[in-house]
């Protein structure tokens, strides 16, 4: 039975070795935030994060992800106050909402190593996530709201550091 | 809309007209709703008896002033639940952070007031419920007035309601709805003559209509927290997952081999559909405890079919049968029939003739379609996101082999819907897999049942004969449309619309836009069914519907027209919008749009470089009734390769009246890059009978790196408010066609747009 650390608990699920991960975590584990889109690595619908790295949990077997560490939507922020999280709420990103919980765990990943994103390595960065509502510059902008709320964040914590 | 179209022959009536408006103190606050019986009076028991809350009810305030819209439209991304509390709000006089909405189940009572049914699209929603939701919330307010001014002891044309409180300014007295509630029995009834009397706010006293408040459901759209149909659990819950055929449609399954199967642990049964319905064809559900264990055992079973009459059909089939169907002087119904246009082609100067196609496209909601079923008593429980609740339940119902009113639809967020939703197929694998192994079963498509088994846009070959007059004028127009009829599949007659000359019933969603506002005095269009095609590729609703090809015909052979003798397309379209007759109004109001989108795009302001040309296109879609206005001007640049890039697209749309401004440019801007990716990105084809692109690596609609520039103008005039989740689509295609036209001359006239096309047709 694999145990399973995500958003900092242990977790045992009863599973086979090579279930995907996504299924796990909706199914046996009943976060359903993580989303099944095309089971093929095509769409970004099922981005979660393994030690800090943007996957898709669609390809990645529970024997893949044994000992490292995996983060859900859920466990994105403690109150659902990631800037991102903040950001798509402030520029309204979401239609039917299916897809973005996957492209926020992306850029989630990209603003970790990289909180000033030129355009073009946002582009880069989420360009195998889909969305069929079309909300792609919305997602933009909101990446580029986090990112700038983040760097000021930063920031200031250097700040109260001197 | 088409005015004709009301589906209320098999169900409880829905006409609000003759319904009272019922507010009353139930146990958990105070409910508001129509009653449930046409004309019944009085009835104020029927709430206050309720212990628990009602969900047939509009909309309700709890003791602790929360407000609950009930939303009876499928909310699939357009923020229609939200919408719809907004508009009660502004009657209501209620604070918005009190409001908060639920999804309503397929009880009548939340049928479409307009329409009968519980089906969303169209663009419909916003300007059919206006009114119904205005009053509602109107009739809440005064029945909370009323019983304020009595416990206040003031007299009631004093006070004054706002966020959520009621107070007298000259007492200094005030409550908030929470204490009104908490206060006591409120019971009131409008009769519909006293709700239609209600004087609504007129536009000057809006606080809530037009202003972009913060859409209820997107927070739980950014933590994972929004149910999709996908997300219900129930307990003791399997799974099932669906074997195709290798044939769209009319396969029959042989036999099922499910030794290997049997292997997989977990595997619990494989069922074989049988659908009365003629729904799907040739299916098979494999039932496991987990999902991932449906889908191994899925591949491990063994199923032979006889691929049944249309195995052999292809995309080329499907069209060269359009081509002889339109070739033949007695096919199709006529949509529209003005003047006499053999007469007016026999005085022409000019007559020109053009073919446009459009490719089978598939709706691919990121949400991969799912229904989960369980059998509660007699009742069949389904869940599921779906854009036609009143017919879907007769789907499960079949399915199951049950009277419709045994099935419970539970409403859940879409993940997109597009149209696809609107069908029903997900209920049969759902009900006959539960059935088959006593269990609540959630049936999910992998992304490959879901994009081979689509009801997709059909393939449409459309033929426009123009003829012309000495000085240009557009006199006559023949228009011939042929495809697979969407509508005509669901078998309900009153969806048809019955031909000019009453010979018969056509699909008018093929053929919606081709009646458009251009004053041309003779005009046909007929509307041809591809039998073929509706037999091989069953065909949906797939967003903007007939007009996103009926305008793509339209809106090029007009430009090629106005090149044909000589004069600037844009102009030469403000030219035949003179709104002369029945174009009266909508003439002008397009006019005007296409004019702003000239505005705004410097459209021939400047020389363009070489390579690089501006078109434009305008449209009155969807129907001509609840038109929004809308024209595009595209700017492309055109490689020598053929290659076209989108530099930018700017699109105007006139919709009367802006309930929401953030959420009608969010739905503009989704709708053009729709258009874009159709007109672009977006091909499925036909071979050997089945769809071949299964997945998101051969069916490629737009992704980021691919969005040009968009520019958006949103006219609001204070006409009616009319809907915008469709018209952009609409517009896109035509307008980028036009450009590449006037960037290299090349006349493109094929959807998707392809690099080869373009290179082919500036050859010639």
């Amino acid at each position: 039975m694999p145990n399973l650390n995500i958003n900092g608990r242990s977790m045992s699920v009863e599973a086979a070795p090579d279930t995907p991960l996504l299924w796990a975590i909706r199914e046996q584990l009943q976060m359903t935030g993580t989303k099944f889109g095309c089971g093929a690595g095509l769409c970004g619908a099922c981005t979660v994060h393994v030690n800090g790295e943007a996957v898709r949990s669609c390809q990645t077997s529970l024997s893949e992800v044994s000992g490292k560490k995996i983060t859900t939507i859920e466990g994105l922020s403690a109150k659902n106050d990631h800037p991102l999280q903040k950001a798509w709420i402030a520029e309204q990103v979401p239609q039917c909402g299916y897809c973005q919980s996957g492209q926020i765990m992306q850029a989630a990943a990209l603003l970790a190593k990289n909180a000033n994103p030129t355009k073009e390595e946002v582009v880069a960065h989420m360009d195998g996530n889909l969305c069929r509502c079309m909300t792609y510059s919305r997602i933009q902008k909101a990446i580029m709201r986090a990112a700038s709320e983040m760097r000021t964040a930063s920031t200031g914590t250097e700040r109260r550091a001197t | 809309m088409n005015t004709h179209v009301k589906i209320t022959s098999d169900i409880e009536s829905a006409d609000l007209s003759r319904r009272s408006f019922l507010v009353g103190t139930a146990a958990t606050g105070l409910a508001l709703g129509y009653s449930g019986v046409p004309g019944m009076l009085g009835s104020d028991q029927a709430f206050a008896a309720t212990s628990n809350f009602d969900p047939s009810v509009w909309y309700s305030i709890a003791p602790d002033g929360i407000v609950t819209v009930t939303c009876g439209k499928a909310d699939m991304g357009q923020h229609i639940a939200s919408t719809m509390a907004q508009i009660i709000c502004e009657e209501l006089g209620a604070n918005w952070k009190d409001m908060r909405v639920q999804l309503a189940s397929n009880d009548p009572k939340f049928n479409d007031p307009v329409l009968g049914a519980q089906i969303t699209g169209g663009s419909w929603s916003t300007m059919m419920n206006f009114d119904a939701m205005s009053r509602a919330g109107a009739a809440g307010r005064m029945a909370l007035a009323d019983a304020a001014a009595t416990a206040m002891g003031v007299p009631k044309d004093e006070l004054v309601i706002r966020n959520s409180s009621i107070s007298h300014p000259k007492s200094k007295k005030s409550m908030t709805f929470a204490e009104i509630v908490k206060s006591g029995k409120i019971t009131k009834t409008f009769t519909p003559d006293e709700l239609k009397a209600i004087n609504l706010k007129t536009p000057d006293q809006y606080t809530m209509i037009g202003v972009s408040v913060p859409q209820l459901d997107i927070p739980s759209k950014t933590n994972g927290s929004a149910k999709y149909g996908i997300d219900v659990t129930l307990p003791g819950m399997v799974y099932g997952k669906p074997i195709t055929p290798p044939v769209r449609y009319g396969a029959i399954v042989k036999s099922v081999d499910d030794s290997e199967a049997k292997k997989v642990p977990g595997f619990i049964k494989a069922v074989i559909l049988d659908d009365k319905t003629g729904t799907t064809t040739g299916w098979v559900v494999a039932v496991a405890n987990t999902y991932a264990n449906a889908r191994k055992a899925a591949d491990a079973l063994k199923v032979s079919y006889d691929g049944g009459p249309n195995a052999k059909l292809s995309s080329e089939s499907l069209l060269n049968e359009a081509k002889r169907l339109q070739s033949l002087d007695d096919s199709g119904l006529f949509f529209v029939k003005d003047g006499d246009t053999a007469a007016a082609f026999g005085t022409a100067a000019k007559v020109l003739e053009a073919e446009y196609t459009t490719s089978i496209n598939i709706h691919a909601p990121l949400e991969p379609m799912n229904a989960t079923a369980q059998l509660q008593g007699d009742i069949w429980h389904v869940y599921s996101g779906n854009q036609f609740a009143t017919r879907s339940g007769a789907i499960a119902a079949a399915a199951a082999g049950v009277d419709p009113k045994f099935v419970v639809m539970h409403q859940m967020w879409l993940g997109g819907g597009f149209g696809r939703r609107l069908d029903a197929d997900m209920m049969v694998p759902a009900v006959q897999a539960a059935k088959a192994v006593g269990k609540p079963v959630k049936v999910i498509y992998s992304r490959e049942n879901d994009m081979t088994m689509d009801f997709s846009r059909p393939l449409t070959f459309q033929k426009i004969k123009a003829g012309l007059d000495g000085d240009g004028k557009l006199i006559a127009m023949n228009h011939d449309v042929v495809s697979a009829w969407p509508t005509k599949r669901w078998g309900i007659p009153d969806f048809l619309t019955p031909s000019v000359d009453k010979k018969g019933g056509l699909d008018g969603f093929t053929v919606n836009g081709a009646d458009f506002f251009y004053t041309v005095p003779n005009h046909n269009v007929r509307a041809i069914l591809n039998e073929m095609a509706h037999n091989a590729t069953p065909s949906g609703q797939l967003r903007s519907v007939a007009p996103g090809w009926t305008f793509w015909a339209v809106e090029s052979m007009v430009d090629e027209l106005a090149h044909a003798v000589g004069k600037d397309p844009a102009q030469y379209r403000i030219d035949m919008l003179d709104g002369k007759g029945a174009n009266a109004g909508g003439a002008q109001r397009l006019r005007n749009t296409l004019l702003a989108a000239m505005g705004m795009s410097g459209y021939g302001t400047k020389q363009l470089p070489k390579g690089e040309g501006m078109g434009v296109a305008c449209v009155s879609s969807q129907e001509r009734a609840s038109a929004s206005w809308t024209a595009c001007v595209a700017h492309v640049a055109v490689a020598p390769s053929g290659e076209v890039k989108v530099k930018k697209l700017t699109v105007a749309t006139d919709v009367g009246t802006q309930v929401h401004p953030d959420n009608i440019r969010a739905q503009v801007e989704g709708a053009a890059l729709w258009g874009l990716s159709l007109a672009m990105y977006e091909k499925a084809t036909l071979k050997d009978g089945g769809i071949e692109q299964t997945n998101f690596d051969s069916y490629t609609p737009l992704r980021m790196s691919q969005v040009p520039e968009v520019a958006i103008s949103v006219i609001s005039n204070g006409e009616k408010a009319t809907g915008v989740g469709e018209p952009a689509v609409t517009v896109i295609a035509p307008a980028i066609g036009n450009a590449i036209f006037n960037a290299c001359g090349a006349r493109v006239r094929s959807l998707p747009i392809t690099a080869q096309a373009v290179k082919e047709s500036m050859k010639a």
